[in-house]
């Protein structure tokens, strides 16, 4: 008993603080929250959906002011069948309709896996000037085995009621025809009232399977 | 004595130590906080500091535990002027790299004279298609003392043996013509074997400096 006291006496200071080798892993194993940690910057993963052949995945909750920045994460997002869209669409009403006015600019770059394409350019067919249509992600994505989308997608201050709510987004996908698409979408719904559920989608038919995680950026 | 009466200042009548016990100093050596419920933070995996490197290679870590992984590279400095900053996939833990990819590049350049270079364009000669090539991030970075690049490298889901796997990069560098090159590359690696392995290199000659941190989103 001695012994262990003149141990622990060894891991504090002098005004009783306990130096490093007081605390390791184990001795934090029980801690689940650390409420004053700064964590400026950091990504807390809010929900995370799975698809299994859904018409769409909503997020009809956790979009609010607790975080300035919200980050969508698209993980081999699956048709259920080829030459399809990804699109994402806003709602100021938790998810009753949506039918928020954007605009936005798209620019994408594709190769196929013959060497065909090669190309980069404004995707002006897919840009978005004050309407209510969806927004699309991503175009003609194909639904073989192995085909899928990844990528993001960062909206900044949803429950602002004074600026509009700007959105920045860049996917990855196997094109239905083997291309390699990167796409690149920029925008804004165009309304001051606060956004508070976002949907995305395929234009036709399922998602066949994929996981969307929505994180909230603390202290951005 | 002194530093038990102080001890006994910092802990509550229950034996439980009081805010005033512990500081940022005191968990200096946790490196793991097990059951923090948390999730999106970058977790560090491991980070290589070269030093007239060949390669560098991250052959451990790249598994079914993150669904998305991130490299960040930072001033990677080539021995050689003029050389392409690229990289590569394996499927067998590095004893290869040769995985099949198809993969686009663009990129935005400008020199510090404003010519010859202020432009966009797609590079058709530094794409991938169903190549086993490396794939090039950076064209032409500049070994002068103060050039380098720098940037990210997003792999998506390196583990499954279902889907070929999704990567996305975006970089910039000091161009050996003194341009600023801000570059763009994505595509897929076309297999459904696991990726567990990923090395970055220079297309010519070691990699004199630089660092190269591996995150998973937790």
């Amino acid at each position: 008993m001695g012994a262990i006291t003149r141990a622990a006496a060894n891991n504090f200071t002098t005004n009783g603080i306990i130096l490093p080798a007081g605390i390791n892993d184990a001795s934090v194993a029980s801690i689940s929250q650390l409420e004053n940690a700064s964590t400026s910057g950091a990504l807390t993963l809010i929900s995370e959906q799975t698809a299994s052949n859904d018409a769409n995945i909503d997020f009809t909750s956790g979009i609010d002011s607790t975080y300035p920045i919200y980050k969508f994460e698209f993980i081999n997002i699956h048709p259920a069948s080829d030459l399809v869209t990804f699109e994402m669409e806003l709602s100021t009403d938790g998810g009753s309709s949506w039918s928020v006015t954007k605009t936005s600019t798209v620019f994408l770059s594709y190769l196929s896996e013959g060497g065909a394409g090669a190309s980069v350019f404004l995707g002006a067919g897919l840009s978005l000037e004050q309407t209510t249509g969806t927004q699309r992600l991503m175009e003609n994505l194909g639904a073989d085995n192995d085909q899928s989308l990844c990528g993001e997608l960062f909206l900044f201050n949803p429950s602002s009621t004074t600026f509009v709510k700007q959105y920045i987004a860049r996917t990855n996908s196997s094109q239905y025809e083997e291309y390699s698409n990167d796409y690149h979408i920029n925008g804004y719904g165009n309304t001051t009232s606060a956004i508070n559920a976002v949907r995305f989608q395929h234009s036709s038919g399922n998602i066949g399977s994929g996981t969307i995680k929505l994180y909230g950026i603390s202290g951005s | 004595m002194s530093i038990a009466l102080s001890i006994g200042n910092n802990l509550t009548t229950n034996g439980v130590f009081t805010a005033s016990a512990v500081n940022n100093t005191s968990v200096t050596n946790v490196t793991d906080f097990a059951s923090v419920v948390g999730g999106g933070n970058l977790k560090l995996l491991s980070t290589q500091t070269a030093s007239a490197s060949a390669t560098i290679d991250f052959t451990s870590g790249i598994d079914g535990t993150y669904d998305t992984y991130v490299f960040k590279f930072i001033n990677c400095h080539p021995a050689t002027n003029d050389v392409n900053f690229q990289f590569n996939l394996s499927t067998d833990g590095g004893s290869s790299y040769n995985v099949t990819k198809t993969t686009t590049r663009f990129t935005a350049l400008h020199s510090e004279s404003d010519s010859p270079h202020a432009s966009l364009q797609y590079e058709s000669t530094r794409d991938l298609a169903q190549s086993t090539a490396d794939k090039i991030l950076l064209n032409g970075v500049g070994n002068g003392d103060d050039e380098s690049c720098s940037g990210e490298l997003i792999l998506y889901n390196p583990s499954s043996t279902t889907f070929t796997k999704h990567f996305m990069a975006r970089a910039v560098e000091n161009r050996s013509d003194d341009t600023a090159e801000d570059a763009y590359g994505a595509g897929y690696a076309n297999t459904t074997s696991a990726i567990n392995a990923v090395r970055f290199l220079f297309g010519s000659g070691n990699i004199d400096e630089g660092i190269i941190k591996m995150y998973g989103v937790v």
